[in-house]
């Protein structure tokens, strides 16, 4: 088999007839990497990823998942897939237990192996104390992990996320991307996730494609999408009143410099190193550094390049979303 | 690994595991599980006993208009029994048997059937909103075991109801038509199954279409009483104005009831009870089918 696990072909998905959610969209990930989706409210992630666990058919191009096509051969793809959802997809009304047991049997697990696995997993999401307790008193760390729990209850190859941490608090959020990196370094699991929080592509995902209007504008590393924006940003001071602009232009990676009241902003690559450089270089042509800060850039600045907005508004109304949501849910009981 | 359990299994699996789950949200719920009990009973107390309709000829006392001569002991007895008499035969032309509590009572049975099944369509509403839907299509279960779970769940559900209705109503004073057998009670089960198939698979192919509970909801208090009253259930069809009769003559609950009722209460008409299991077959199958292929189709767009 392939290194690629997933590899799609101008994958479209139209909506009524003019509503275009995802747009010809080519990527692929690798074997044993974490896949992450980063977009703002609306900008295809979802969409993509329904198409990919089958529950959307393309309007047009091909998805392949394990080599499998999604559109024809879906029954392969369900049973080597697993699935994280966006919502609580748990039944309160049954225990943790019942929950897990329930998708073994959607899986045709025999009971015997359903058991065993379930045992298991409760284990591994540290659920094990509540499994015969009912999801109605579950907090919403302990319902995701119960999420979890479901989606490997077949030993997937992949396991799909969506919007894994959304609507957490941070500690839980921490926990929940141990239990991620737990799975890939572990059992060399493939995990595809979706994701509004920059700082969590940054600290889970290999390799980031960021999605807006249903067309991925970048792919890449998140290190790689960072330095690909020019580098770090290097302000320092120095004692006398001389211009140096020109001295500090020619150390290597310097990329650009302004002179703005006194102080001066440097863009450069690999900001850590480069920075012992300058000083160096104007040590040696009589110049005192007195102040220098460094900023490195965060993919919210990846992302501002890339689609000429800041992901805030988006969060915003996600968050919106997420109470409201968690309102309906009271209100059902 | 994944691939062991992608072999051995049939097109069935997680049929038994979907209609369980929603079961259990009615049996492990001591509250849900009284009141719906309880309901029954109180529609058969209100309507049965509240509206005696036999007590109409026999319960009040009335004095005769004074006549001369005055009528004699004797003739004032027989003009009793004459009465009397003129009830039973009345009861007994109108409803065909000359206690109307029992009358009413089986039309209770069609009354929980098509309560139960609309109501539990509603389930698929919640797992839509919810992402539970999301989840399973997710999984390899097939598309079709999804619809049918919750036919059989609403169905399972019925008849048990059905057979409670059964035994409260004969706690009340329930009179069975002559040849009665115990073993008649299985076909009022097997004309409750065909009924709620048919209802439920009509009600899931509307709910699955809407993300909102309140559409559904709508369509339901819309279309449950006027179908129930529109059908033999509570009254018999001959005293209904034309237009009536001709829906309530189409309105498969009127099989259903008529069934029932030659199972239980009637001497049984058995080419009558033929005709109406057959009825209520053709509408099971025809209406599965189009709630199936419907539901079937929505959810693999």
């Amino acid at each position: 088999m392939s290194e690629e696990v997933i590899k799609t072909e101008g994958l479209t998905k139209v909506f009524n007839k003019h509503l275009t959610a995802v747009d010809h969209v080519d990527f692929s990930v690798n074997q044993g990497e974490i896949f992450g989706f980063l977009g703002p409210n609306g900008a295809g992630k979802t969409t993509t990823i329904n198409m990919l666990i089958t529950i959307l058919k393309p309007t047009e191009g091909k998805a392949y998942v394990l080599g499998f096509d999604i559109a024809k051969q879906n029954d392969s793809v369900r049973n080597v897939i697993g699935v994280v959802p966006q919502e609580y997809t748990a039944d309160e009304d049954l225990t943790g237990l019942e929950n897990v047991l329930l998708c073994a049997d959607m899986y045709g697990i025999p009971r015997r192996i359903a058991k065993e696995r379930t045992e298991e997993l409760l284990k591994l999401v540290e659920l094990t104390d509540f499994k015969d307790k009912k999801v109605q008193i579950f907090s919403g760390g302990m319902r995701r992990r119960l999420e979890l729990a479901c989606g490997l209850i077949n030993r997937p190859k992949v396991l799909f996320l969506d919007e894994p941490t959304l609507g957490l608090d941070v500690q839980t959020r921490a926990a929940t991307w141990n239990y991620i990196r737990k799975l890939k370094k572990e059992y060399g699991m493939t995990l595809f996730m979706t994701t509004h929080y920059l700082e969590e592509a940054d600290a889970l995902c290999d390799r980031v494609a960021i999605i807006d209007h249903g067309k991925i504008v970048v792919v890449g590393s998140p290190e790689e999408l960072k330095h690909g924006l020019g580098g770090d940003v290097i302000t320092l001071s120095i004692k006398d009143d001389d211009d140096v602009s020109e001295l500090i232009r020619e150390v290597e990676h310097v990329k650009d410099v302004k002179r703005e009241d006194g102080s001066y902003r440097i863009k450069a690559e690999y900001g850590e190193v480069t920075a012992p450089f300058i000083i160096e270089a104007l040590r040696k042509k009589g110049h005192t550094v007195t102040k220098l800060s460094l900023t490195e850039p965060t993919l919210n600045e990846v992302y501002l390049e890339y689609t000429g907005k800041s992901m805030r508004d988006a969060e915003e109304s996600r968050e919106a979303f997420a109470a409201q949501r968690m309102t309906m849910r009271r209100a059902r009981q | 690994m994944s691939e062991t359990n992608s072999n051995s299994k049939s097109k069935l699996h997680g049929l038994w595991a979907l209609t369980n789950r929603d079961l259990k949200k009615w049996y492990k719920a001591p509250v849900i599980f009284l009141l719906s009990i309880i309901q029954p009973i109180l529609w058969m107390g209100l309507l049965g006993k509240a509206m005696n309709i036999g007590a109409i000829f026999s319960g009040g006392t009335f004095t005769m208009p004074s006549l001369t001569p005055p009528l004699t002991p004797s003739q004032l007895q027989q003009l009793g029994s004459y009465f009397a008499g003129l009830q039973t035969s009345i009861l007994q032309g109108a409803f065909n048997t000359t206690d109307y509590f029992s009358f009413m009572a089986v039309g209770m049975i069609s009354f929980t059937a098509l309560f139960t099944t609309m109501f539990s369509g509603m389930s698929v509403v919640w797992d839509r909103r919810l992402g539970f839907l999301n989840k399973a299509l997710s999984t390899p279960v097939s598309r079709a075991v999804i619809i049918f779970s919750k036919v059989l769940s609403a169905t399972l559900r019925s008849m048990f109801q059905a057979g409670l209705i059964i035994l409260i109503a004969v706690a009340f004073g329930l009179q069975f038509g002559a040849g009665f057998s115990p073993l008649y009670v299985l076909g009022v089960f097997a004309i409750m199954f065909l009924i709620c198939v048919g209802l439920s698979s009509i009600f899931i192919a509307i709910t699955i279409r809407s993300t909102r509970i309140e559409t559904p909801m709508a369509v339901v208090n819309l279309i449950n009483l006027p179908l129930m009253f529109a059908s033999n259930a509570f009254f018999p069809i001959k005293f209904m104005p034309d237009w009536l009769q001709t829906i309530a003559k189409v309105n498969p609950l009127t099989y259903t009831t008529d069934a029932v009722r030659q199972l239980l209460i009637f001497s049984t008409d058995w080419t009558q009870l033929a005709l109406d299991f057959a009825y209520v077959g053709v509408f099971a199958v025809i209406a599965a089918t189009i709630g199936i292929v419907l539901s079937w189709r929505f959810l693999s767009k």
